[in-house]
């Protein structure tokens, strides 16, 4: 641990990328990504508020089994709005335009993504896009769910799904261009020495992110808009009074929306593969089979799109194609956890805050996956379909899954983004209540959809009031639990400890360089010569990460 | 600098090759080859020859592809590709639709 | 801000090299790159319309078919044509940059931009057409729904009528329309687009902005242009040429 414990970076004046600039317009008009990745970090945040107030609505509602809180179509607007503002407004840039912005140049060694200004474009452009949605949502609201199924979203709803069309039209392209920014800086960018198989599998999942965000999102932005012409010219695309094929819609928006998924979930793996190697001080179990992984997920989450329409009229054979295919695609899946569990077997584990959020993926997202074979089965997704056992299924991926490792990754790096420490004490404590309110909020659905509970009901039979007692109230201790970190962080930022450059003393390339970092990342273009996760001091390592203006760049 | 300068007498050969193509299929679109034997849909497969066709020389000379690195043509093909899977896996549904009668 | 660099290019750096890169090559490198991926996208964008098209042109063949042939081959050819020439064009500049040469680079982008909006005029004289024949899908024009007439047995041919082959009908044929208007004007919006960045070349080779060290936004815009040539050479035989061989035959 030698190299690692005593490395000294040079002691600057205390300028870094917080307080380089001052005023509005060196925000708004920044082109460095780590504030870049701080303006997405407050909207990201503002959304996912707003999509928890739906959420508390859904729960109100369902506590009593009787339609009695909002009307049934003001409650088809409310999860369809919760659905809509938390899929494409929080969960799919959460963690990449936050964590993958500030972090990916830095771990890579350079000195900002290929394309700086198309990175502040992309978060104007997700701003736009986001106020158009909620400019959709005030004027009265869409209530076709998120998945917008036609002919109801072209001929018959009354709402605004023109307008929520282009807001999510809109948004894509933030979405692309995130990608594309990732890929050039990826392939182009890598300091000297940074090989594919030394950089942090976290590099890896936001590359097989950012290829499912190029080859998807254009498809979902051509649906939208066909939906919206279908609307406003009145013709046949997707509406068979017209001679379309409301299938035909489906097709075309499952091939995005579940790459989508994907996109959600594979950075949370790339967070979790981080904190699991860096918290048991462990290199990461078969890096390469990971790595891997995160591409396979990437393209065969393409192949499976078909598992939503097993109770559509598309046909069996394509059905049977498509589970054998939703199975496969698990398996890569399984192979990242595999990994995750034999990297923390015997090694040294401390149970940090950060660890406490990736021991909980694990566990949670497992589940998640688990249950999603059940809807891969053609005949359990019968009987499955459109009952709440779907929704346990998604929120266990999406928020015991990329929520979980979102908070773990902002509590590893928030001593790097904000130069302070959070208090540990409270970190751990709000991680086990989430984990608890979160349990206790979904768990209860698996069995309520088993059963028969449909989704997307706002009354259901007396039978199934127990469970969504025991959800509703479940959701309110993962609403408090999440209230906590969002407090201590802010409370950190003027009053927390402050953070070292390499407070974890680990051996990534973003803790080579002070916290906050200077706006350029790195003093001198770092030069690579250690593995990713190197805990096991080698005996060149005493050189590596000692730069300083004698050592001359190659 | 190390890119590569195309000489124009590759661009003028493409070019009149492209013009060339768009007369062939023009001119083949208008005989009726299923009343002269050929398979079904043989005008369809001869119009989209031609423009594959065409579009390779536009994307391996016009756009350089030749003449770039490896990893542009796996973009290229990735792309294609993908398009390909958006097809196929659509059309498995379509076509296969009318196998099965029961239910639907 | 601190520079810490102890390389002995500053001295030289071009000045269009960006603070966040090494040298012009990898500046250049990663523009290629990155217009390579964006076009990744507009291949899946497009796609996502050519899916809709095979699908019902197989499901309505005759109407697809009889739709095909009340266009203009004329016109379409002659654009395809003039696409082809641009594409032509654009290349030439393209590779006068890459030599250095000013006055030729700026005459082939304007050749470029002008072709571009010959074919734009062109297609806003077939839209015209499309118009005056009630052939506009849906309500798209409030005030004039779709509505074609038809070419009825027996009567003299009329151009401005659609001829409708075996059991097609004009609901069907309304179909072809809508595919007919989105693609083609997706495809015209992306040429507009294309003509706006030429511009924008044009006035910044006038202002020599330009040289056969820096030239990737020629080259990037090169990239871009011949891809909506490439979508065009597609679109042109699956909207024009489609049934001609049943008139005719």
């Amino acid at each position: 641990m030698q190299a690692i414990e005593s490395f000294e970076v040079p002691t600057p004046p205390k300028v870094n990328y917080i307080n380089a600039q001052y005023g509005l317009k060196s925000w708004l008009l920044t082109k460095d990504h780590k504030r870049i990745a701080l303006l997405y970090l407050g909207s990201v945040t503002f959304f996912f508020f707003i999509g928890g107030l739906y959420a508390m609505m859904i729960r109100l509602e369902l506590l009593t089994p009787q339609g009695d809180l909002l009307q049934s179509t003001t409650y088809n607007k409310v999860f369809t709005q919760h659905g809509i503002i938390m899929v494409f407004f929080f969960l799919i840039p959460s963690i990449p335009a936050t964590l993958g912005n500030f972090l990916i140049p830095m771990m890579i060694g350079a000195k900002d993504l290929a394309f700086p200004r198309i990175n502040l474009l992309s978060w104007y452009i997700y701003l736009a896009g986001g106020l158009i949605t909620i400019y959709a949502l005030l004027a009265g609201g869409v209530d076709t769910g998120w998945t917008f199924y036609t002919p109801f979203s072209t001929t018959f709803s009354n709402s605004y799904v023109v307008a929520t069309g282009l807001g999510i039209f809109i948004n894509g392209f933030s979405s692309i261009l995130t990608g594309l920014n990732f890929i050039v800086t990826i392939h182009t960018m890598r300091a000297p020495g940074m090989t594919w198989f030394r950089m942090p599998l976290f590099i890896w999942s936001h590359y097989a992110t950012s290829l499912i965000m190029i080859l998807g999102t254009p498809v979902i932005a051509i649906t939208v808009l066909l939906l919206a012409f279908e609307r406003v010219a009145r013709v046949g695309i997707f509406d068979p009074a017209l001679g379309g094929d409301p299938v035909l819609f489906q097709h075309l928006f499952w091939f995005y929306s579940h790459p989508a998924v994907y996109i959600m979930v594979l950075p949370g793996m790339g967070v979790i593969s981080e904190l699991v190697a860096n918290f048991s001080r462990k290199n990461i179990f078969g890096y390469s089979f990971v790595a891997f992984s995160s591409l396979a997920i990437a393209v065969f989450g393409f192949l499976v799109w078909g598992h939503h329409l097993f109770v559509t009229p598309q046909s069996v054979y394509a059905g049977m194609i498509f589970s054998f295919l939703s199975f496969a695609v698990a398996i890569p899946s399984a192979i990242k956890v595999f990994n995750w569990t034999a990297t923390l077997y015997k090694s040294s584990i401390s149970y940090d805050t950060p660890m406490l959020y990736a021991l909980g993926f694990i566990g949670l997202f497992t589940i998640g996956g688990m249950t999603g074979l059940f809807l891969a089965s053609l005949a359990t997704d019968v009987h499955l379909s459109d009952t709440y056992f779907v929704i346990a299924h998604f929120h266990y991926i999406m928020v015991g899954g990329t929520l979980m490792a979102y908070l773990g990754g902002l509590h590893y790096w928030w001593p790097k983004i904000s130069g302070r420490m959070y208090p540990e004490g409270w970190g751990r404590f709000s991680a086990l209540v989430i984990f608890v309110g979160f349990n206790l909020t979904f768990l209860p659905q698996f069995v309520a959809g088993y059963l028969g509970m449909p989704r997307r009901y706002h009354a259901y039979p007396p039978e199934f009031q127990v469970f969504n007692v025991l959800s509703t109230a479940g959701a309110s201790i993962l609403g408090f639990g999440m209230l906590i970190p969002a407090i201590y962080f802010v409370w950190s930022m003027r009053y927390g400890k402050h953070a070292e450059a390499n407070p974890w003393h680990l051996p990534g390339l973003e803790w080579r360089t002070q916290s906050p970092p200077p706006t350029e990342n790195f003093e001198v273009t770092p030069i690579v010569t250690w593995d990713a996760y190197e805990f096991a001091p080698r005996e060149e390592t005493e050189v590596v990460g000692k730069f300083g203006p004698e050592l001359e760049r190659i | 600098m190390s890119e590569h300068i195309v000489p124009v007498r590759i661009y003028v050969t493409i070019f009149l090759a492209l013009l060339l193509g768009t007369g062939l299929t023009v001119f083949a679109a208008f005989i009726d080859f299923d009343k002269h034997g050929f398979p079904s849909q043989f005008n369809t497969i001869v119009a989209l020859t031609i423009a594959v066709a065409k579009g390779t020389l536009v994307v391996l000379y016009f756009m350089h592809v030749r003449y770039s690195s490896r990893l542009i043509w796996v973009i290229v093909a990735s792309a294609l590709f993908w398009m390909g899977i958006l097809f196929a896996l659509t059309f498995s549904d379509y076509l296969t639709r009318g196998w099965l009668s029961v239910g639907y | 801000m601190i520079e810490a660099h102890a390389t002995t290019e500053d001295v030289h750096a071009h000045p269009a090299l960006q603070h966040h890169f090494e040298n012009m090559e990898q500046q250049r490198e990663a523009g290629t790159l990155g217009m390579w991926v964006f076009l990744v996208t507009e291949i899946m964008f497009f796609g996502g319309m050519f899916l809709a098209y095979t699908l019902y042109r197989s499901l309505y063949p005759w109407a697809f078919a009889s739709a095909s042939n009340h266009l203009d081959i004329t016109l379409g050819a002659v654009n395809t044509g003039v696409l082809i020439l641009s594409s032509f064009t654009m290349a030439m500049a393209v590779y006068f940059t890459q030599i250095g040469k000013l006055r030729p680079q700026v005459w082939c982008l304007v050749l470029t931009l002008v072709l571009g909006l010959t074919f734009l005029g062109i297609k806003g004289v077939e839209y015209y057409d499309k118009y005056e024949d009630r052939l506009i899908p849906g309500y798209l024009i409030p005030s004039r729904p779709f509505g074609p007439a038809v070419q009825q047995e027996g009567q003299p041919f009329d151009e401005h009528k659609l001829h409708l082959l075996h059991g097609a009908t004009v609901r069907q044929v309304e179909m072809f329309y809508w595919i007919y208007f989105a693609m083609t004007g997706m495809h015209a919006l992306h040429m507009i687009i294309g003509a706006g960045l030429i511009s924008f070349l044009i006035y910044f080779s006038l202002r020599g902005r330009y040289d056969p060290e820096y030239h990737s936004p020629v080259e990037v815009v090169g990239l871009y242009w011949h891809f909506v040539d490439i979508v065009w050479i597609f679109l042109f035989p699956l909207l024009y040429l489609l049934g001609r061989h049943l008139e005719h035959g």
